[in-house]
């Protein structure tokens, strides 16, 4: 029972940090309920059908299929985060205006809600395969239903609730400044998210070389501790980093900002003639 | 993905070799745990170690050392690249067994 208490917490925790911060950036936008419960529905059904395939995937592109399906994963999510990036800088500011002036929900217009779910889906479907087989292998293995049943509802249970602490921490900060936040934590997660995209890559073959580990910080913060598997999911900390892994954050988190500045519609403004 | 395009590029500019052969390694799953536990490979070289999943349940071969997280179904046998790796101990759990299954990569 607590084998599987402590599994399914811990990727409750892994996607609800994702699924806190996607409910915070989308404060006041009216039916982002049902956007952000779409997203987990759907990553949820994933899961099932990646945790059933999990051979033939495992066993796909001479056994690298597993590898290459997680960093499209992730580069896909790494590619909604961006696009929700560049539409908030264009924007942000008039929503945020809107949301001051009625005092209430405004609708998502053109908002690429869309994005965002699908980074809900993706987050969920990745964590929640390793629980489905987790607990399909526990259940094969003999263990009691009903322990796990138990186990497994604990750990949903206090996931969530970790999750509930996160948007509601993140919702504290005053309107004025949700957006700047969440712009920021968004591209940390991206950069993250591009870190382990490219650490799955090296391992699929598909990358080789600037393997090369840059430093190890394990003995102060490890990453397979609770403190390190949060910051490794919100911003992307990895404990011994290789040259690659530093790259594709720098990058990302460089393409992030450079996205947010030019499609700021001030920046039009400001520009010399 | 410019990140990958770009990291993909460089990567390539720093490899004289890119798919260098690969010495390869054998390890076995079997009651949950891991035969042998003690593998002993070439420091500074890229390995690959076949992990065969001899049990009926799926296992997970994980280490944050190595940074590898992968999902080895029952009765399959999957493939884990490492390194290179500086000389030292790099322990990996089974991580839905991990009480039973340990082991450590020892690089010299």
């Amino acid at each position: 029972m607590f084998g599987a208490l402590v599994i399914v917490f811990r990727e409750v925790i892994e996607a609800g940090l994702i699924i806190g911060i996607v409910l915070a950036a989308t404060r006041g936008i009216s039916g982002r309920g049902h956007w952000v419960a779409a997203g987990v529905v759907l990553g949820t059904l994933g899961a099932g059908v990646v945790a059933l395939f999990a051979e033939a995937i495992a066993n796909a592109f001479e056994g690298s299929g597993q590898e290459l399906l997680n960093a499209s994963v992730l580069g896909a999510a790494v590619v909604m985060l961006m696009w929700h990036t560049v539409w908030m800088a264009r924007h942000g500011r008039e929503m945020a205006a809107e949301m001051a002036a009625v005092g209430a929900a405004v609708t998502a217009g053109k908002r690429p809600m869309t994005a965002l779910v699908v980074v809900v889906g993706l987050a969920v479907l990745r964590e929640g395969s390793e629980v489905v087989l987790f607990l399909y292998g526990i259940l094969a293995g003999g263990a009691s239903g009903s322990s796990l049943f138990i186990g497994g509802t604990l750990g949903l249970a206090v996931g969530a609730a970790f999750t509930a602490l996160t948007y509601y921490g993140l919702v504290s900060i005053p309107a004025r400044h949700i957006f700047a936040v969440t712009t920021v934590l968004i591209a940390l997660l991206a950069a993250g998210m591009a870190a382990q995209a490219v650490q799955y890559l090296d391992a699929a073959g598909v990358i080789n070389g600037l393997s090369r580990q840059l430093w190890d910080s394990s003995p102060w913060l490890p990453q397979d501790g609770i403190i390190g598997r949060m910051l490794h999911t919100l911003i992307g900390y990895t404990d011994r980093p290789t040259e690659l892994q530093l790259i594709a954050y720098v990058v990302t988190l460089t393409a992030m900002a450079a996205l947010a500045w030019l499609a700021a519609p001030t920046r039009a403004r400001r520009a010399p003639a | 993905m410019r990140a990958f395009a770009l990291a993909i590029v460089l990567a390539a500019l720093g490899m004289p070799s890119a798919g260098a052969v690969a010495q390869e390694f054998n390890l076995a799953i079997r009651n949950h745990k891991f035969e042998p536990q003690e593998i002993r490979v070439p420091a500074g070289k890229r390995v690959s170690i076949y992990v065969t999943n001899e049990d009926p349940t799926p296992e997970e071969f994980e280490s944050t050392a190595l940074k590898v997280e992968k999902v080895i179904p029952a009765k399959s046998k999957g493939l884990v690249r490492i390194g290179p790796l500086a000389p030292g101990r790099y322990e990996f759990i089974g991580d839905f067994h991990a009480d039973t299954a340990k082991g450590v990569v020892i690089a010299e």
